[in-house]
């Protein structure tokens, strides 16, 4: 029972996190209909930002408390100045292409920004312990986990349903499903769809930034930290189906719960079983689980 | 004459919709038949049944006293019952050529000629001529020789359409369907169309079926006419009597008259 | 296609290249001599690849059978002490196209991104099992025994000549056997399936069928460059089937372009020695530069660089 119940802690726990960092690359998908591989540089950009800010920020002795909004204000400004610059540098004059034509746009935008990362941030490791060490840590049965976990899982939390209302509540979400629905048809009727993709992009990007910023204190920011969280977050959202919202809660539940059973229970098994979970879904549900039907070709 | 091919009894619904309500009919051989009634009559939904796209939900429809109705497509293209589509279905980056020799490339395939190990260049099944010089011919046929090495996607809307028909010659189909070969071509185009594909077609031997809006045509070309409404088939005659039949004149020639009033309405809006 | 190549040089061509290794490859440094074998196993998976592409498919996940081709060269060593190249990739071969023929049920179904996504994950899967899996060396891999041919190790000196022109000789053979299948009825099915499956299912030809096919021939081509790269390198390590290898498998494709069985042997040396100097110039700029070079194709040469060379008539 004790067991099962760290299982359970420790998935929620890795659940909030695969949602945070793939919410993201559901909805830039769903809006607009792009693979986008650049997402995992984005966790990195967050990563990198969150860690130096932070650290810069506690080197100046200022309240170490207030380094949770560092972390997500270095989030938001390094997505400020990246993700707009792609949509509307690159991105918006490729849109008429294929989709496979636009995965492979990204995945050039990948590589470019992995390099500009170790140019700005340079090859060595950041390490900002200070916030996850801050908040200290509270019991589950005979378990001690530290607070700072509860911090993704508020983000987490609050960007899904945040999304969830804007989406279904407001009239912003109703023309985004009119954008989403025919983007041709929105442009005649006078619908800014220019400017719901340049912030669908920013938004979606900024979301893969926030869960790069805040799993900075609790890794050692290195190269590369991009490129794993690319793979993981196509996990998620393909097994809840990509596009959908609450295809990507129930993809990261899933992808999180079953990871953490299988570190418990068969640890050899830990990756193996996430992708083969992802080749299943994919094999008796190509479009996941949350998925539409395809429409009539003829 | 023979029957070749023989609807009988197709039922078919789509949620509340029934677009085929008891549907049957046979077919004779070398007949030319025209598929009459408005849109959503249930035309188009028969030849979808009988190439295979949609399964009926009962009835079964036998060619040359063979059950077909379980196969799949491309199946029933290789029993030689071909179709052409509404809207043209072609290779759009390769030239009109091309798109033809893709076509006799897979009849031969389905011959078992031309694979990895064979030499030479085989003649193709019903041709007695190597799959260059039949794609000219077809060309020739059908007044493409011209375009030949034009690519498919800048084609005109009619070429497009004659090449959409003429890439179903390949298999030298004994049934050919012709989803509306004369939508989208103008008035005064429509009969010369007519004529030369129809011409192509008995040349190699094919009984048609064809969907057909104008009333005109159809009395000119078909043999026999199948009036559709809401998924029944109402009259099955030749022309002359079918298209004076007071139910087809209500349902079907009255709906047409209101739809091409329609069209002309528009075109001078 | 018949007309794409008016009169056809590609074999001519193939085999005055692998005589020119064979002439030129003693007066090259051994560092050219490794970049163009490991450049020539690439190729082999990226040749896969554009079948694949051919009928519009990118697989993320190529990289699946290049290990597997690698594995299997390593455990035909660990397990039963042979070290013959040619048995390698023979074997390497095999035992890709049967893991290919089975996964191809499956994958010949999908299109588009899903066929990618899909691919991807089944690499993945490869990846996970062997980064955990002790007897074959974990995340750290194992070594590859010397290599030898036909029972012969060649000296020290000659070792890196020998796996190129063994390599070239296998691949020249693999690019004739593909150029000959694309002249084949099923070959030239590609670009139409690419470009309008319902039609070609109405001419009585299954697209998955012909998928699935290509799929197994690509899988084959990958293995043997998974066993020509582990045979070169000497070691093997479950990064091999890390969804980057796949990506890079796919930038050489697309550097190259479909248009010729010898492009993707271009696209490889290519890309090899881009990265090389690249990296000798600035170690943290290299991928940039692949990622520019790469968007630069896409966006001016979406037929790929080949595209420079072939004079088909605009249509």
């Amino acid at each position: 029972m004790a067991e099962f119940v760290t299982v359970l802690v420790d998935g929620i726990f890795y659940s909030a996190w695969l949602f945070v960092a793939a919410v993201g690359l559901t909805l830039i998908y769903g809006v607009m209909k792009i693979v986008n591989l650049t997402h995992g540089s984005f966790y990195a950009l967050g990563a990198y930002a969150g860690a130096s800010f932070t650290g810069a920020w506690i080197a100046h002795g200022y309240p170490p408390m207030l380094s949770y909004a560092v972390l997500l204000a270095a989030a938001i400004i390094i997505t400020l100045v990246f993700a707009p610059l792609i949509e509307r540098g690159i991105l918006r004059f490729m849109y008429a292409k294929e989709e496979v034509v636009i995965l492979l746009i990204t995945y050039s935008l990948f590589l470019i920004l992995e390099d500009v990362i170790k140019l700005i941030w340079g090859v060595d490791p950041y390490f900002v312990s200070e916030p996850y060490g801050l908040l200290g840590s509270f019991d589950v049965g005979e378990m001690t986990y530290p607070t700072y976990n509860l911090i993704l899982v508020g983000i987490a939390i609050v960007s899904g349903s945040g999304l969830t209302l804007l989406l279904q509540g407001t009239r912003i979400g109703k023309l985004l499903r009119t954008v989403i629905h025919d983007p041709e048809v929105s442009r005649a009727m006078g619908i800014n769809v220019d400017r719901f993709y340049l912030v669908t992009f920013t938004f979606g990007s900024m979301l893969a930034a926030i869960g790069g910023a805040f799993t900075a204190p609790t890794v050692s920011v290195v190269p590369g930290l991009g490129v794993e969280i690319i793979v993981l977050s196509f996990a998620v959202v393909v097994i809840g189906g990509l596009g959908s919202l609450p295809g990507a809660a129930l993809g990261a539940v899933i992808v999180g719960l079953v990871r953490s059973a299988t570190i418990h229970y068969v640890p050899a098994l830990e990756l193996f079983v996430i992708y083969f979970v992802m080749a299943m879904v994919l094999a008796f549900r190509p479009r996941g689980l949350f998925s539409l039907a395809e429409p009539r070709k003829i | 004459m023979a029957v070749v091919l023989d609807a009988r009894d197709l039922n078919k619904r789509f949620g509340a919709v029934t677009a085929a309500n008891g549907v049957s009919a046979a077919i004779e051989q070398d007949s030319v038949v025209g598929l009459i009634g408005t849109n959503g009559a249930g035309k188009t939904t028969f030849i979808n049944m009988i190439t295979g796209y949609i399964k009926p939900d009962t009835g079964s429809i036998h060619f040359r006293g063979r059950d077909i109705t379980a196969l799949a497509p491309r199946e029933i293209t290789r029993v030689g019952i071909c179709r052409s589509f509404q809207i043209p279905q072609l290779y759009a980056s390769l030239s009109v050529f091309e798109n033809m020799m893709v076509s006799l490339g897979v009849v031969l395939r389905n011959a078992g000629l031309g694979g990895f190990f064979s030499r030479g260049r085989p003649n193709v099944p019903g041709y007695d001529a190597p799959a260059e010089e039949v794609a000219e011919r077809i060309l020739e046929r059908f007044g493409l020789g011209d375009y030949r090495d034009k690519n498919a996607q800048v084609l005109p809307g009619g070429v497009r359409k004659l090449l959409d028909i003429a890439l179903t010659m390949a298999a030298k189909p004994s049934i050919l369907l012709l989803d509306e070969p004369t939508s989208g071509v103008s008035a005064e185009e429509k009969f010369g169309m007519m004529e030369m594909v129809m011409a192509a077609v008995k040349a190699e031997g094919a009984t048609v079926l064809f969907v057909e809006h104008d009333m005109e045509v159809v009395s000119r070309f078909a043999e026999r006419v199948l009036a559709f409404y809401d998924g029944r088939i109402i009259a099955d005659a030749a022309p002359e009597i079918a298209l004076t039949d007071p139910e087809v004149k209500r349902y079907v020639v009255g709906g047409e008259l209101h739809r091409m009033d329609e069209q002309k309405g528009a075109a001078n809006a | 296609m018949s007309n794409i190549t008016p009169r056809d040089r590609t074999l001519p061509m193939l085999g005055a290249v692998l005589l020119a290794v064979i002439v030129l490859g003693p007066l090259l440094p051994k560092w050219a001599l490794f970049l163009l074998t490991i450049a020539i196993a690439k190729g082999m998976v990226s040749l896969g690849l554009m079948l694949q592409l051919r009928a519009g498919l990118v697989s993320f996940g190529q990289a699946l059978y290049y290990c597997i081709g690698g594995y299997t060269a390593g455990s035909l060593g660990r397990f039963f002490d042979i070290s013959d190249m040619l048995l390698q990739m023979i074997c390497g071969a095999s035992a890709a196209a049967f893991v290919a023929l089975i996964l191809g049920f499956l994958l010949a179904r999908y299109r588009g991104i899903f066929y990618g996504l899909l691919s991807m994950a089944l690499s993945m899967i490869l990846y996970g099992l062997l980064a955990k899996s002790e007897s074959l060396g974990s995340t750290d891999g194992i070594n590859i025994l010397p290599s030898t041919i036909f029972g012969i190790r060649p000296v020290q000196e000659w070792v890196r000549y020998v796996v190129l022109v063994t390599g070239c000789s296998v691949a020249a053979l693999a690019a004739a056997l593909v150029q000959r299948y694309l002249k084949t009825p099923l070959g030239q099915l590609s670009p139409a399936i690419k470009d309008n499956e319902i039609r070609v299912e109405y001419m009585g030809a299954s697209a998955r069928k012909a998928i699935h096919v290509k799929y197994v021939i690509a899988a084959a081509l990958s293995g043997i460059g998974g066993a020509l790269a582990a045979t070169a390198v000497g070691h093997i390590d479950p990064d091999m089937a890390y969804w980057t290898t796949s990506g890079e498998f796919i930038f050489i494709t697309i550097l190259a372009g479909t248009r010729s069985v010898a492009a993707p042997f271009l696209g490889a040396i290519l890309f090899e020695t881009i990265r090389t100097v690249a990296f000798d110039i600035s170690p943290n700029t290299w991928q940039m530069t692949l990622g520019i070079s790469l968007l630069l194709v896409i966006v001016f040469l979406p037929e790929g660089l080949w595209s420079l060379f072939s004079r088909r008539k605009a249509a």
